[in-house]
Formats: C-alpha cells, sequence, structure tokens
C-alpha cells in the first residue's frame, strides 16, 4: 500500500454493475465458504501501545471465560452442525492453538478443513511491529500450520485484524494468494501489492457472528433469518461470494445453533451455491483468469492522473 | 514505535491452557453428570440479590447497574430497590408456583438491611451463596490481598449469622475475579464459584489452597445480557431460552441450562408474565428438573465435598 497518503491505494475502483461474469463450478451462483475463528486469547498478555487486549478489568475472567467457551463446549456443536449440512470450514486460525489444543485443530483437519492464519494469539496485535517482527509472525504461521497438518497456508487475516502498512505486501512475498483483511466488494478482486498475485477474498464483518450479537445486536432467529437474505440476495446476483465467519463462542451457544443450523439447510437445499473452501475459491479465481478481467475491468476507471 | 522484542515472546505456549487455574477438557469426551432421576436438562435459576449504595463507594470497577448520574440518582437507586422489594418477589412467587428450588447470590448487606428477605428465602427452600458485601466490592489484580479476603470473610460471615450456617458457595460481582480470589475462596471455606463462564458443566479448578467447584452460569443467557445489553423483548428471551433448552436435550450426555435473572429487570409487570410461561414450559418439558448450584457442584462425577 501507499504508506501515509490519504488513499492508501489497495485495489482499483470498479462500479458493481457491468462486471465481467464470473462463472462458479457447475454453473453454481455463489461461492459460500464458512469461516470458523479457531482462536486464543491469553489472559495476560504483554502490552501494545496501540491497543489494550481487556480493556474492562484485569484479569478479565468473564471475556476469556466466553472466548474459552468456544475450546471447551462449542466447538463440537459448530462443527457437527456444518459437517451435517456438508459445509468444510476454512479457518481462520490462531496458529498457537496448534500448541495449546491440538486436538480441536486435529478435529477440523479431519473434517477436510483448510486453514489459513489469523496470527499467532489473538491478543498479540501487529500495531508497531517492524518488518523482522512481522515477517516473523508470517514465518511462523507457515511452520506451525504445516508442522501441525501438512497445508501451507494460502490466506491471512490479520491477528484480531491489526495491520502494518506493509502486510500485505508481506503476506504475497511469502506466496499467500487471498486476503481477508479487505470488505469492499462481494466479489474477489485483485490487490495491489509489490510482488505476487494477491486476491481480496470477502469475508464479512456484517454477517460475522460477532457483529450480528454484539454490535447489531440480533437474536439468534434475526442472525439466521439475515444470513438467509444474505445468501438469497448473493445467490440472485450471481457470481458472488459469502463468507459466514463464525465464532464458537458465539453461534456455538445453546440458543444459537439452532437457528444457526436452520440457516446450512437452507443453503444446503437451495441448489444455488457453490459450497466451497476459501482457498479452492482463490484458486478457481487465479486458474480461470479472473484476476486479469478484474485487472482490465479496473483499468477502464482509472484516471491517467492517479499515483 | 517500534514493540518490545518481548512481544513476539510467547512464554505461555505450550498444551493446555495459558494459566493454571483449570486444565483443557473437550466437553464430549466427561464422564457425564449425575442428575437425579436421570434427568437430560437441569434448569439452574440464579438470581442476584444486590445492594447498591446511593453514594458509589472506591472500587475497582463500577458494577453494573450501579449510579450513573451525579449524586443524589435517585432514578438508579430506586429502581434496584424495585428489584429487591418488588421483584425478587414475583420471582419467589413463580419459582413455587412451578416447584423450582433457586441459588439467590446474596450481597450481605441484604441480610445486614432486610433480614425479612433471608428468612423468606430460606422458608421457600432456595440456596443461598454469598455475592460479595455489596455492590461496590468488585475486585480485579489492583485489589490488595488483605483487603479482598476482609471482603470475603464479612460478607460470609454476615450471612452465616443471618441463615444459621455459613454459604458454601460464591460468585463475584460482575463475576469478577483477582489472581488470589479461587485460593481465598478455598482458604475461607467456600466450595463451589459461580464467577466462570467458560463451560456448560461444572468442574473443577485447582488452587494452592485445594480444589474449587467451578459452576459456570453463562452470562450469554442472562436476562441482563439479553435484554439490558443487547435490548431483546421478554418474549424473544423466552424464545431464545426454549431454543437453548431444545439444543440441549438433544445432546447426548445431560446438561445445564443455567437462568441468570435480575429482580429488576425480569422483575418488572410487563415482563413477569413471559417469563412465569417460560417456567411453567420448562417444569412440563419430559426429563428437565430444576437444580441449585450447590446441586450441580454435588453432582459432577467422581466429586467429594
Amino acid at each position: 500500500m501507499r504508506e501515509g497518503e490519504r488513499d492508501p491505494g489497495l485495489y482499483g475502483f470498479r462500479p458493481w454493475r457491468d462486471r465481467p461474469a464470473i462463472e462458479w463450478p457447475d454453473g453454481k451462483k455463489v461461492a459460500v465458504w464458512v469461516s470458523p475463528n479457531l482462536e486464543f486469547y491469553e489472559i495476560d498478555p504483554p502490552k501494545n501501545p496501540h491497543r489494550t487486549s481487556w480493556p474492562r478489568v484485569h484479569p478479565d475472567v468473564v471475556g476469556y471465560g466466553h472466548r474459552d467457551y468456544g475450546n471447551r463446549v462449542a466447538h463440537w456443536r459448530m462443527a457437527e452442525v456444518m459437517s451435517k449440512h456438508g459445509f468444510p470450514g476454512s479457518v481462520s486460525l490462531s496458529v498457537s492453538m496448534c500448541q495449546h489444543m491440538p486436538e480441536i485443530v486435529a478435529d477440523a483437519d479431519a473434517r477436510g478443513w483448510e486453514f489459513f492464519s489469523h496470527g499467532i494469539y489473538n491478543t498479540r496485535y501487529s500495531y508497531g511491529m517492524d518488518e523482522a517482527q512481522e515477517r516473523a509472525i508470517i514465518e511462523d504461521s507457515i511452520r506451525t500450520v504445516r508442522e501441525a497438518t501438512g497445508q501451507t497456508i494460502k490466506g491471512w487475516l490479520a491477528p484480531a485484524l491489526t495491520h502494518t502498512p506493509r502486510t500485505l505486501d508481506l503476506i504475497a512475498e511469502y506466496g499467500l494468494t487471498y486476503t481477508c483483511d479487505l470488505y469492499h466488494d462481494d466479489r474477489p478482486n485483485p490487490v495491489e501489492v509489490k510482488s505476487g498475485r494477491l486476491i481480496s477474498m470477502p469475508y464479512s464483518l456484517e454477517v460475522n457472528d460477532h457483529y450480528g450479537f454484539f454490535v447489531y445486536n440480533m437474536s439468534p432467529r434475526e442472525y439466521a433469518d439475515t444470513l438467509i437474505r444474505q445468501y438469497d440476495r448473493l445467490a440472485e446476483e450471481g457470481g458472488t461470494v459469502m463468507c459466514i465467519p463464525l465464532h464458537a463462542y458465539l453461534i456455538g451457544q445453546p440458543h444459537r445453533i439452532g437457528p444457526f443450523e436452520e440457516v446450512l439447510r437452507h443453503i444446503a437445499a437451495d441448489g444455488r451455491a457453490w459450497i466451497t473452501r476459501s482457498g479452492d475459491i482463490a484458486d478457481h479465481f487465479l486458474s480461470t483468469g479472473g484476476y486479469e478481467a478484474a485487472e482490465a475491468d479496473c483499468a477502464r476507471y482509472a484516471k491517467e492522473d492517479r499515483a | 514505535m517500534t514493540l518490545d522484542p518481548g512481544y513476539l515472546e510467547y512464554p505461555m505456549r505450550r498444551k493446555g491452557m495459558d494459566h493454571d487455574l483449570y486444565s483443557w477438557s473437550n466437553i464430549a469426551e466427561r464422564a457425564p453428570l449425575a442428575l437425579p432421576g436421570g434427568a437430560k436438562v437441569a434448569v439452574a435459576p440464579l438470581v442476584s440479590l444486590e445492594w447498591f449504595p446511593i453514594v458509589p463507594g472506591e472500587a475497582p470497577f463500577r458494577a453494573p447497574g450501579h449510579m450513573q448520574t451525579a449524586y443524589p440518582d435517585y432514578r438508579h437507586y430506586t429502581a434496584r430497590e424495585y428489584g429487591t422489594r418488588v421483584g425478587f418477589y414475583r420471582l419467589l412467587d413463580a419459582f413455587a408456583k412451578v416447584g423450582a428450588k433457586a441459588t439467590i447470590a446474596v450481597n450481605s448487606a441484604i441480610a445486614e438491611r432486610y433480614s425479612t428477605i433471608i428468612a423468606d428465602i430460606l422458608a421457600a427452600g432456595h440456596e443461598i451463596v454469598a455475592h460479595a458485601t455489596d455492590m461496590d466490592a468488585t475486585i480485579d489484580s489492583t485489589v490488595p490481598e488483605d483487603r479482598e479476603r476482609a471482603m470475603i470473610v464479612a460478607a460470609r460471615d454476615t450471612l452465616a449469622q443471618a441463615m444459621g450456617s455459613a454459604p458454601k458457595g460464591w460468585m463475584s460481582i460482575a463475576r469478577q475475579q483477582s489472581w488470589n480470589t479461587p485460593r481465598l475462596l478455598v482458604e475461607e471455606g467456600f466450595g463451589y464459584c459461580l464467577d466462570w463462564v467458560n463451560d456448560d458443566l461444572p468442574y473443577v479448578q485447582t488452587t494452592s489452597a485445594g480444589p474449587l467447584v467451578a459452576v459456570p452460569y453463562n452470562h450469554e443467557l442472562s436476562d441482563r445480557q439479553v435484554i439490558v445489553v443487547q435490548q431483546h423483548s421478554a418474549e424473544s428471551y423466552v424464545e431464545q431460552m426454549k431454543d437453548a433448552h431444545a439444543w440441549l436435550s438433544s445432546e447426548a450426555a445431560p446438561r445445564v441450562l443455567p437462568l441468570h435473572l435480575t429482580p429488576y429487570v425480569m422483575g418488572l409487570p410487563f415482563r413477569m408474565g413471559a417469563f412465569e410461561g417460560l417456567l411453567e414450559w420448562l417444569a412440563a418439558q419430559p426429563g428437565t428438573v430444576f437444580a441449585t448450584a450447590g446441586e450441580l457442584a454435588a453432582a459432577l462425577p467422581g466429586e467429594d465435598a
């Protein structure tokens, strides 16, 4: 990105209308991927001067216990309804989960889920990292996931959504093909990086379970209805990507998991969804000319005086 | 601007937890809870019975529900008192109607000020657990150990005098602890604690003074969270609790549905009917019993004390 500039130049502009067609496999209209966040939050992490990890109180017994609920109770509920309805996960992984709770990582791996990095811990922020420090967490992520699962990560969602101005350039340099950190579109797009090819993979804040329950204060049934409306619209428009980002400690609560299962039932029965993983979407997009078509589309609108 | 190099060191990166208070455990791999009559779901009502001083004292943090305007905050002080003198009694009547026994988490200030309430709780057969002294008695890592211990002892002893025996369970204000709280509770004779929200079932925590049973009361299922924080209606709360019961009763092993209640929230005239309907519905569900925190702690497999 263009550090320090008012327009950071992350991606090119293109309006929603008149887009080149994206063909998903088997004529499906919308690629649906589910992103369980398998996270570890430390009870007493060191301070980052740019962000306080537990701002309420120290130690934050309720905040910490709430998240731990996901790793001792709710993961299994979430994982089982996903598998029951044919939805593999693309895991946004705190890679230290491979050390802390290898049983959960192994369960996800056995289900055929894909892993991408969500940093080491969700309480260690990227803000203020120098280049060597940021390279260290990227290398740690690649190594740790490979050792635990045999997979080579292709994607990145920054730890607690914290970034430096060089994050995207670095992950592209290490060969990652998609970032989940940009929210500007319902389709994949090229990201401007110094080397490699990096795409923005639609993740979602707006239908993330954290936003649904704690920003918009939805009831479990309202959240389920919201996901269904999101799906129906994106399937109708076509060539789209729908992500359902989840946290077991939220969606796996006993009052929420039942309504959520109805969402998966709806999507699975509908017939318009390519139910898949984020890495498969990236591979398809990159291998079928999607990247080049999007670049050409952006070029139509590029101003000559830009940059 | 550059971060301290220690920021990328992870001394607690190891199997299990990053603390020594309890071990990681997969709920699906535990021995089943021994509920009475082979029940599938234990519904565990918990009522917070709180006293809020109108002059807020010094505290590491302000308790939820505390005074909010400049002194004197008549509206919040009297609205909280409404919970104690009116709302709480509607809850007691609702429990009696369906034969439910609840756990009442009591600030010891209630016992000092309103001994009638303690007598009414005991006469109805409910359990009392200690809930600090009053709503200024919050705890965090800044509270000196001797001051925290003195508060725990004062709450225990005041309630013991009113009840005729010492309470065995504890709940902190806003469920918040210091690093010392679990050990201090064991040292002062408590056997179980209701502060942690990390599980659906009771489990054992370890302190240097001996074990402490954690009996989780999920804050996400509390009326404070659903109605006050997330601003859902009482009818939506009822729907959510029914959905929770449906899910829990479908799981393979016995489960607990905690209902954490705040008298000045649920005990209002326009909400009480919905809650009474929920209790009647729960009481009618097959394989469902009501249980107190003490009963849940005792139902833990392999647990003595």
